[in-house]
C-alpha cells in the first residue's frame, strides 16, 4: 500500500471497512460481553472477517452464536464449523429443534422456522449474559432496516422500538444500557449488497459453495427456485428439474429460494449483482414476502 | 440499468454522505425519489411495491402515479400516516460515486433530525419552494448546517416549473441567500433551479433553464470533496485511543508467536490529519512525547495513514496509554480543560436546567459533568443568543459545562471530530444532546 499525502482519499471499500472496524472496536471496548451472530451467510462472514482485521494480530476477542433452525443447508453448517475452528473461536449453538422437541415452540403451519428463531436467540443472550450482540444486518436490505441504528438498544424482551431510537451523531456511539437491556450492533449497516460482494472479491474471502452457480434439483414455488430437501419437498404438482442455480441469500432451506445463474466465480457474481434488477430479499426470501412490513414486525419482536 | 452497471464496478469510486433538509411541502420526498429513480437505483421489485401501494391509496400525483415518498418511508406507521418519522438512510450510486443519503424529515423534531443527518454529512441539500423563496425555515436549516460546519451546502430551488422557469425568480432567491449566508460567514453555497416533479436539473439537465449554466444536482454531488479531503489539509493529526492491542497468548491463527509476542498497538480511528512512520507525537493525559514506529491498517503495515482510517499505531516508547487517551502531532495538542463553553442541540423531551448532572462523551472517553451555567439559547431567526433559564427539546442552548476529569476538547470550528460530544443521561443512558465546543467568549453574558 503506497499512499501519497496529496492523495488522501479513501476509496469506497476502504471507507466502509474503516467505519466497520471502528464500530467493532468501540463495542468491544465499551461492553462486558459481546457475541457475534454467525450463520455462515455472506454478511456475517464479512463481519467476522472485519473483526479479525480489527484485532490483528490478536484473535477475535468474542465468541460466535448461531441460532440453528434445523433447516439450514448442510454445506453452510459445515462451512460454519470449519471457519470457527480455523479462527480458534468458541461457537455456541441455540437450536430451534430443541425448543420444538421440548414443546416450547410449535412448528408453524407454513413450515417456515425463521420467525421461531427469536425465542432461542433471546434466551441464549440472557443465558450467556451477552450485553452486545453483533449482527450482519444492512440498511439497504429492507425499509425497516433502513431506519435501524448502528447500535440499537433492546429491552429485556429484545424489542425494537423504531419510534424511540437514540439519535446517532458523528462517530460517537452511545451504548449505555440498563441491566437486562442489551444492544444489537450492526457494523456493516452502511454496506450495500454490491459492496459486500466487491469486498469478498477484493479480500478473497471464502464463502459456502452454494453462493456460486451449481447444478441442483429444484422446483418452482412462488416464483422462486426451491431446493429439494428433507424440509423442502415439492408437492405432487410441483415439477422437479435440474438447473444451474446459486443463492443470493442463505437462510433456511424451507424459505430461501435460489436464482438461476451461470455465475461460478466471485467476479461473475459481482457482475451479476451489479446488473440485477431485483433486491436480494425480494428475489429469494419467502419470509419477507408475507407483507410489506414483515421485517419490521419480526424486528419489533426481537428478531434481527 | 445497463448504462449504470458497467460503471458501478469502477474500482476507485469514493463515498459521499449527504443529508436532505426541507419539508414535504417543498417536495423533498419527491426530490429524493427523483434522485433514486433517475439514477436507476430503484430495483424492479421496490418499484412494484411502490406502484401497488400508490394505486391502493389512489395516488395520482408525481411521476406517473408513483408516490416516490414511499421509497423512503419504511415503517408501517409512516406509510399509514403518510409522514416520515425518523431519518432514513438510502444508498445509491452513479458512475462516479456511491452515496449515502440521510433523508431527514422536516416537520416533526426537525432540529433533532437535521442534527442527526448533518453531523456526519459531507454535504446538505436544503430545499426551497421557488414560489415562496427564502423562508424562516430556510434560515433555520442553514443555521444548523452552519453551526455543524457541513462543508458543502446546496440549495435546490424546487418547483421552478411552477414559476415558468423564470430566471428572475431564481436570481432574486440567489441574492436573498447570499445576504443570509454572508451574515453567517458561510462559504460557497451552490444554488440550483430544479423541478423534482419533472426532473429538471436533478439528474437530467433541463432544456427549460437555458440561462442556468451551473451543474445539475447529481453532477455537483459527484464532484464535491468529502469532508476529510478538505479537513486533512487543515487539521493536525488527532487520534483517540479506542483500545490497546496486546495479543499475548491470544494470537490470531497462523501468526508466529516469536514475532508478535510483544506486539503493542494503539487501536483507533484517525479523527483528523495525517500520520507517518517517524512522526513525533504527544499523548494526553500526561504530555508524553514519543514517535511513531509503525502503522498497521487491518493487518498491513503502511508508511502513512489519514482520517478517517482505522489503524493501530506502534510507538517508540511504552507509556500507560489506555482507552480515552489522545495521541496527536507533537506540540499541537490543547491543554485539557474542566470548564468549557458549548453549543448544545437538545434532543430529549426532558428539559435541562443549571446543576443537572450528566455524562459527556467525547472521542473515546466518557466522564461525569454538570451543566454549570445556561448562558442562553440561540434564536435561529436573528442568530443572537437570547436569555434562557432552561433548554428544551429542539433548542440550541449555549451553556458552560464543568467536567469531573479535564478533557482535551477543541473548538469545533477548528477540529470537527475533536470538538464534538454527546450529553448522556447517567441513569437511563439516553442521548440528551449533541454538543459542540465553541469559544464565543460569552461566559460573562448576563442572564
Amino acid at each position: 500500500m503506497s499512499q501519497k499525502l496529496s492523495d488522501s482519499r479513501l476509496d469506497l471499500l476502504d471507507t466502509l471497512e474503516s467505519e466497520s472496524i471502528h464500530i467493532i472496536r468501540e463495542v468491544v471496548a465499551e461492553f462486558e460481553k459481546p457475541v457475534l451472530l454467525f450463520s455462515g451467510g455472506k454478511d456475517s462472514v464479512v463481519v467476522l472477517h472485519l473483526a479479525t482485521k480489527a484485532f490483528w494480530p490478536g484473535k477475535v476477542p468474542f465468541p460466535v452464536l448461531h441460532v440453528d433452525t434445523g433447516h439450514n443447508f448442510p454445506e453452510v453448517i459445515e462451512f460454519r464449523d470449519r471457519t470457527v475452528e480455523r479462527l480458534g473461536l468458541r461457537l455456541e449453538v441455540a437450536s430451534v429443534q430443541d425448543y420444538i422437541d421440548r414443546g416450547v415452540l410449535q412448528e408453524r403451519p407454513d413450515g417456515t422456522r425463521n420467525p421461531l428463531q427469536t425465542l432461542p436467540l433471546l434466551e441464549a443472550i440472557t443465558k450467556g449474559k451477552y450485553d452486545a450482540v453483533f449482527g450482519g444486518a444492512r440498511r439497504d436490505e429492507d425499509k425497516a432496516r433502513a431506519k435501524e441504528r448502528i447500535l440499537s438498544l433492546r429491552d429485556e424482551f429484545g424489542q425494537w422500538d423504531p419510534r424511540n431510537q437514540r439519535p446517532e451523531l458523528w462517530n460517537l456511539y452511545n451504548g449505555r444500557h440498563l441491566p437486562g437491556q442489551h444492544v444489537r450492533a450492526f457494523p456493516i449497516s452502511n454496506w450495500t449488497e454490491l459492496d459486500i460482494w466487491r469486498y469478498i472479491e477484493r479480500e478473497g474471502i471464502e464463502l459456502p459453495p452454494l453462493y456460486y452457480a451449481h447444478e441442483r434439483e429444484v422446483y418452482s414455488r412462488d416464483g422462486m427456485w426451491r431446493a429439494v430437501g428433507p424440509v423442502s419437498m415439492p408437492t405432487a404438482t410441483e415439477v422437479v428439474e435440474k438447473r444451474l442455480v446459486r443463492y443470493r441469500t442463505v437462510g433456511d432451506m424451507s424459505c430461501t429460494g435460489a436464482v438461476e445463474s451461470p455465475a461460478r466465480s466471485i467476479s461473475d457474481v459481482v457482475l451479476e449483482v451489479a446488473a440485477s434488477t431485483l433486491t436480494e430479499r425480494g428475489a429469494t426470501r419467502a419470509d419477507d414476502r408475507i407483507s410489506e412490513a414483515a421485517m419490521e414486525d419480526r424486528k419489533k419482536e426481537g428478531y434481527f | 440499468m445497463s448504462t449504470l452497471n458497467s460503471a458501478t464496478l469502477n474500482q476507485t469510486r469514493t463515498l459521499l454522505r449527504f443529508a436532505t433538509a426541507g419539508s414535504v411541502d417543498d417536495g423533498k420526498s419527491t426530490l429524493v425519489g427523483r434522485l433514486l429513480h433517475d439514477s436507476k437505483s430503484v430495483l424492479v421489485d421496490q418499484l412494484e411495491a411502490v406502484a401497488r401501494t400508490s394505486a391502493e391509496r389512489g395516488f395520482g400525483g408525481d411521476a406517473g402515479g408513483l408516490d416516490l415518498a414511499l421509497l423512503t418511508d419504511g415503517l408501517r406507521a409512516e406509510r399509514e400516516q403518510g409522514i416520515t418519522i425518523d431519518v432514513a438512510y438510502r444508498y445509491f450510486s452513479t458512475a462516479q460515486r456511491s452515496f449515502i443519503l440521510a433523508d431527514c424529515p422536516g416537520h416533526v423534531q426537525y432540529t433533532r433530525n437535521m442534527v442527526t443527518g448533518a453531523a456526519t454529512a459531507d454535504a446538505v441539500v436544503v430545499l426551497i419552494d421557488a414560489r415562496k423563496g427564502v423562508l424562516e425555515q430556510t434560515r433555520r436549516h442553514l443555521s444548523v448546517v452552519n453551526l455543524l460546519r457541513v462543508p458543502n451546502v446546496i440549495v435546490a430551488v424546487n418547483k421552478i416549473d411552477l414559476v415558468g422557469f423564470d430566471q428572475k425568480v431564481y436570481e432574486d432567491i440567489v441574492a436573498d441567500l447570499h445576504k443570509l449566508t454572508s451574515g453567517m460567514h458561510m462559504s460557497d453555497v451552490h444554488v440550483i433551479p430544479v423541478s423534482a416533479l419533472e426532473g429538471d436539473n436533478v439528474v437530467e439537465r433541463s432544456t427549460n433553464t437555458d440561462w442556468y449554466t451551473g451543474p445539475t444536482l447529481i453532477e455537483l454531488l459527484e464532484e464535491l470533496p468529502a469532508i476529510d479531503e478538505i479537513e486533512n489539509e487543515k487539521e493536525e493529526f488527532r487520534f483517540p485511543v479506542q483500545l490497546v492491542i496486546r495479543p499475548q497468548g491470544g494470537l490470531a491463527a497462523g501468526l508466529d508467536d516469536a514475532v508478535y509476542r510483544d506486539y503493542r498497538g494503539y487501536a483507533g480511528q484517525i479523527s483528523s490529519g495525517v500520520v507517518a512512520v517517524g512522526d513525533k507525537v504527544e499523548i494526553l493525559p500526561g504530555h508524553f512525547k514519543t514517535s511513531v514506529v509503525g502503522i498497521d491498517v487491518a493487518g498491513k503495515s503502511v508508511d502513512t495513514a489519514f482520517a478517517p482510517q482505522s489503524v493501530s499505531l506502534r510507538l517508540a516508547d511504552e507509556f500507560d496509554v489506555a482507552r480515552g487517551a489522545l495521541i496527536g502531532a507533537a506540540g499541537t495538542l490543547p491543554e485539557p480543560v474542566n470548564l468549557f463553553e458549548a453549543e448544545v442541540f437538545w434532543l430529549d423531551p426532558r428539559p435541562v436546567e443549571v446543576g443537572a448532572r450528566v455524562l459527556v462523551k467525547t472521542g473515546t472517553s466518557t466522564c461525569q459533568a454538570v451543566i454549570s451555567q445556561i448562558i442562553g439559547k440561540r434564536n435561529l431567526d436573528t442568530l443572537a443568543i437570547d436569555p434562557a433559564d432552561k433548554i428544551e427539546v429542539n433548542d440550541i442552548g449555549h451553556v458552560m459545562i464543568k467536567l469531573a476529569v479535564p478533557q482535551p476538547l477543541e473548538d469545533y470550528r477548528d477540529y470537527r471530530r475533536a470538538g464534538a460530544f454527546l450529553i448522556i443521561q447517567p441513569q437511563d443512558g439516553a442521548t440528551l444532546a449533541a454538543g459542540i465546543h465553541t469559544n464565543l467568549q460569552l461566559v460573562n453574558y448576563t442572564i
